[in-house]
């Protein structure tokens, strides 16, 4: 198993750390001027996303992790997976479980490019893109001509996630979101 | 860049600290020089190569190959040569000059650096201390200095009493900061003395009485502590102090357990120096002798978060 010792440590190596696949975040040479030396490393767990801090001896390793971060498009879930096409051209799938799409789901109906970390070849974590295109399914009338700042109201949108919208939203509007804070930005369609 | 071309990066021909670094460096050399002239410190040149080098358990050594001799160590620090000075009949003596130190690179650690090194004839520990805070006050600006000992840095960090319990809990204490489990109780105790001095808050600090497994070369204290000291500075440590070891047969004895301990370790291997077991067998006067990172102390006049910037080159630009 190939590894990695603590003095090539660096930030974005991936490795094995109790049998989950990391990212180095940052590392340190520390060494007390009499004493032994160690490398404190801060690291994320990339399936939980947890940061897990550790200290190694120098000279201690950690075996790599085979981890490949890639953009895959959204093809269809079954209900139990969710099914990512490679865009590179070889139309080549991968499946990922509920777990592994997490929050990315309220944001995906099909078609969107998304960043999928993958790890020995399996779907660990997909991210949505930063905006998504979503029309409301469900919300209460609209007051026509209230397009100045005023209040919001919950709308249901067609991937069944709820969002604070304004008040002149009305079903069937597209709507343009920003996936990292799950807030509405403007109306695409009406 | 892979280490093997050599200087194939050439933007890299720049100095890695400043103009203004370079020239506060320099006037931290001269008032140090003054400092001791004013003291009547005698400045002295020891040789960078020796036959022979530390044992310490936890420093290696460089070493040249001249075909036909003998291959020679860069030294790690003046020490030894030093106090073969100090055998010889020399007056309290310092030496500003470059070490070298094998696998030590960070942001705090540059294989090659500048050490100051001093020895006071008939200076204990704390007036040693209170000379060391006097250059610091001078090079950078007057402070307050806390003095702690060892064990109540881990006492107040860790709640655990590393005199009175049980190894066993600072090996485990050790262990929970990720320290693998082969390591050994020495290792524990510098990752847990490391861990609290990164959390103390004191910005000048003196630790003290050391466990007698980390003496070194200080001698016990009649409470069989070691009478070593450190100074750390805003977290750096940068200076490492003893009421030196005097007595041959105790010096003998603790290189041959620090060469035990390399062995363990699977550290190169080197051999006790003669010269200096045979100059302190002559006898070393009574003193107290002190290390200083002279990088260290002047990237905290600067403020720089890296020891390469206060060099006129660091190890990547060499």
């Amino acid at each position: 198993m190939a590894s990695y010792s603590t003095n090539e440590f660096r930030p974005g190596l991936k490795v094995l750390l109790e049998g989950d696949p990391c990212s180095i975040l940052a590392s340190e040479f520390v060494k007390p001027g009499k004493g032994q030396a160690f490398t404190r490393v801060k690291l994320r767990n990339l399936k939980t996303d947890r940061v897990w801090e550790r200290t190694y001896r120098s000279g201690e390793s950690l075996e790599v992790a085979d981890v490949l971060e890639t953009q895959m498009e959204y093809l269809y879930s079954d209900g139990e997976f969710w099914h990512f096409m490679n865009t590179d051209g070889s139309f080549e799938q991968k499946a990922a479980s509920t777990t592994v799409v997490s929050e990315a789901k309220s944001w995906l109906q099909g078609q969107e490019v998304c960043n999928v970390t993958l790890w020995n070849d399996e779907p660990i974590s997909v991210v949505a893109p930063n905006f998504v295109e979503l029309a409301v399914k469900e919300t209460d009338p609209g007051i026509r001509g209230d397009t100045a700042q005023g209040g919001t109201k919950p709308a249901t949108l067609s991937t069944g996630a709820t969002i604070k919208v304004p008040l002149f939203v009305e079903i069937g509007d597209v709507l343009r979101i920003d996936t990292r804070t799950g807030e509405y930005v403007n109306r695409v369609k009406v | 860049m892979s280490s093997t071309d050599i200087g194939s990066d050439t933007a890299d021909w720049r100095p890695s600290g400043t103009a203004d670094a370079l020239r506060a460096r320099a006037a931290m050399l001269r008032a140090t020089r003054e400092f001791f002239a004013h003291r009547e410190v005698m400045e002295v040149q020891t040789p960078a190569l020796g036959v022979a080098t530390v044992t310490d358990p936890a420093i290696d050594s460089m070493r040249t190959s001249v075909p036909g001799a003998p291959s020679r160590y860069l030294q790690t620090s003046p020490e030894y040569h030093m106090k073969r000075l100090l055998a010889a009949g020399a007056p309290s003596i310092y030496q500003i000059g470059p070490v070298f130190r094998d696998g030590e690179r960070g942001r705090w650690h540059n294989p090659e650096f500048t050490m100051l090194e001093w020895y006071r004839l008939g200076f204990d520990g704390p007036r040693l201390m209170e000379e060391v805070a006097d250059l610091v006050d001078v090079l950078l600006g007057p402070a307050d200095y806390q003095r702690r000992t060892h064990n109540e840095l881990i006492q107040a960090r860790f709640g655990i009493d590393a005199n009175a319990d049980d190894p066993a809990v600072c090996l485990e204490t050790a262990r929970g900061l990720g320290l693998g489990r082969d390591a050994g109780i020495e290792d524990a105790l510098d990752l847990l003395l490391a861990e609290a001095i990164a959390s103390s808050t004191d910005p000048r600090l003196f630790v003290t009485d050391f466990p007698p497994g980390l003496a070194a070369l200080a001698r016990l204290g009649p409470d069989g502590m070691a009478a070593r000291f450190e100074l750390v500075v805003e977290g750096i440590e940068v200076a490492n102090g003893y009421h030196e070891l005097c007595a041959p047969d105790e010096l003998e004895a603790r290189m041959a357990a620090d060469i035990q301990r390399r062995r363990a370790g699977g550290r190169p291997g080197v051999a006790a120096d003669q010269r200096l077991l045979a100059a302190q067998s002559e006898g070393l006067p009574d003193c107290a002798g002190v290390a200083v990172g002279f990088d260290r102390l002047v990237a905290l006049r600067l403020g720089v978060a890296a020891v390469g910037e206060a060099m006129a080159f660091d190890w990547e630009r060499a």
